[in-house]
């Protein structure tokens, strides 16, 4: 049987772990070769602890063990110049790109009017100004190859609706949301694709970590596992406290696939039913 | 070809069109499928060749004849499919009319209460037949809606009305079954290439400056009102897009309405 992907390019970055990796994996088992993108070091004033360049071994790894092929590169989607050589050599090498996973990001926390400039200023950096970085590399190669193609943009469920604490995340994902409206609109000519995908509470060092955790059980110094997972819980109208990356990896094949050709401009949220909670 | 293996799906207007669509692709995915549509000798038949071409997969597949305005024969009908096939996984809620009656103020009572009765009550009905007879481990609940539920339809008030309603049920619905691991989805086309859009009389009202509009003048048109240069998508994409959210791929996914229409609610006049 033929793969969903089959003889199809993908640039993901974010991709030494979590989401970016499970997406990695998906897409290289159903036939797809991948450009991977990762800072992988800490990003200053984020929650979230840094990848290493072993994490992103280890999804070269996963990738060619799949018998695909993969090239792997560390880059901050801040730097336009590294962000631009890392996917036009990968291009380079794999002969063309068909789609986007724009999923590399991070996590902080605070309230919006005490929070500092450089907090603010990086969160917005990373998470929105990235993924338009992220498109400004990728999106020529895809419309030079003239097949159309499929740009998938990781917001989150503060692209949707407002949270506490996290006010620069929610503008920051929300804005992402802006930018795919504007993209679908100016890309479709060229029958590539934009949507976005929102996920709620997934198993990612970006909500699995101590700084995290505690976010979510106020008043509680040392959160364990589990007053963790009610919380997150409580947020979802599954009975499921975590989504798992693999459920992103999911919905991401689907948007990047033939499968869904004339979709575009959709949010999609894989957030265990949050939204409408 | 297996994202669907073993589990059972009940599909509304299953004889023809996109129904028929869905219950390929999903046998084709190793589902087994309950189809059912309107009372009929025409309608009959359809069944009986979708129900072929779901064995002709190597699938099981039964079928039952009901108007879903009617929830003891559509009960029945399920009930009946069910004995046949075992638990239901998945309801694709597909049966649906359109037509295209004028202004709001000038709409008869019958028409205005035809589309509410077959496109929400229906749908509500086929539901609650539903998920009576769902597994206990949890399911999927697909409902074809349309970009009608998202964008006015000047003419068409009672189907605009209808389908706004569906996305109206179907978040209380995701909220109430969301505990059984019951997920709720609604699919809202654009316009697809199936009679409901592919006819005469849609024709004359798209093209009402030619005198007998082909199928490639009525293309013309429809592709101004999309993002990607298509004119209208086809069953087999709106069927795709059931199966992503009747397979285990989108187990997390609830209360989403997933948009099928080439960008036409997107685009920027």
């Amino acid at each position: 049987m033929s793969g969903r992907l089959e003889g199809k390019v993908a640039l993901i970055t974010g991709a030494a772990r979590g989401m970016g990796r499970a997406q990695a994996v998906r897409f290289a088992q159903e036939g797809a070769d991948i450009i991977a993108v990762d800072v992988c070091a800490p990003v200053e004033h984020s929650t979230t602890p840094g990848a290493s360049p072993e994490d992103l071994v280890e999804t070269v790894r996963q990738v060619e063990s799949l018998g695909r092929k993969i090239c792997a590169f560390e880059a901050d989607v801040r730097d336009q110049q590294a962000l631009s050589a890392a996917v036009d050599a990968g291009v380079e090498a794999l002969g063309r790109l068909d789609v986007i996973c724009a999923t590399a990001g991070i996590s902080s926390a605070g309230p919006a009017v005490e929070m500092g400039a450089e907090r603010w200023q990086t969160m917005l950096d990373v998470n929105l100004t990235g993924v338009w970085r992220t498109c400004k590399a990728g999106i020529p190669h895809i419309v030079d190859g003239d097949r159309g193609g499929s740009i998938v943009l990781i917001s989150s469920i503060a692209g949707l609706r407002g949270l506490v604490s996290v006010g620069h995340y929610t503008a920051a994902k929300h804005g992402v949301v802006g930018l795919m409206k504007s993209l679908a609109n100016e890309l479709a000519p060229h029958s590539v694709r934009v949507n976005t995908i929102h996920p709620a509470n997934t198993r990612t060092t970006m909500i699995q970590n101590e700084s995290t955790m505690r976010t979510f059980c106020p008043g509680v110094d040392e959160p364990t596992q589990e007053q963790f997972e009610a919380g997150t819980q409580s947020m979802h109208l599954l009975p499921v406290a975590m989504i798992e990356p693999e459920d992103i990896a999911n919905a991401s094949l689907f948007l990047a696939s033939d499968e869904s050709r004339y979709i575009t401009g959709v949010t999609l949220p894989v957030d265990a039913g949050h939204c409408v909670k | 070809m297996t994202r669907m293996a073993g589990k059972v799906v009940l599909i509304t207007g299953a004889g023809k069109g996109m129904g028929r669509t869905h219950a390929v692709r999903l046998a084709e995915e190793g589902a087994d499928i309950l189809a059912i549509d309107l009372p009929g000798e025409q309608s009959e038949a359809d069944l009986a060749e979708t129900a072929r071409l779901v064995r002709e997969l190597g699938r099981r597949a039964a079928t039952g004849t009901a108007d879903i305005r009617d929830f003891d024969a559509l009960t029945a009908a399920v009930q009946s499919g069910v004995r046949e096939l075992g638990p239901l996984d998945t309801i694709v809620a597909n049966a649906g009319i359109c037509d295209n009656p004028g202004p709001s103020w000038t709409i008869d009572d019958d028409v205005w209460n035809r589309s509410i009765d077959v496109n929400i009550t229906g749908t509500w009905h086929t539901v609650k037949a539903g998920v009576a007879e769902l597994n206990p481990d949890g399911g999927s609940v697909v409902i074809v809606s349309s970009t009608a539920a998202i964008k006015a339809v000047p003419g068409a008030s009672h189907y605009s009305a209808a389908k706004h309603a569906i996305t109206g049920l179907s978040k209380t619905l995701a909220n109430e079954l969301g505990k059984r691991s019951i997920r709720v989805n609604t699919i809202h086309p654009g316009a697809v290439a199936t009679p409901m859009t592919i006819n005469p009389t849609t024709f004359a009202r798209l093209r009402p400056d030619l005198e007998n509009p082909t199928e490639a003048d009525v293309a013309e048109v429809l592709s101004q009102r999309m993002l990607l240069p298509v004119p209208w998508v086809e069953s087999i994409d709106v069927s795709n897009a059931v199966l992503f959210l009747a397979s285990d791929e989108s187990r997390y996914v609830t209360g989403l309405q997933m948009v099928v229409d080439a960008g036409q609610t997107q685009k920027v006049a």
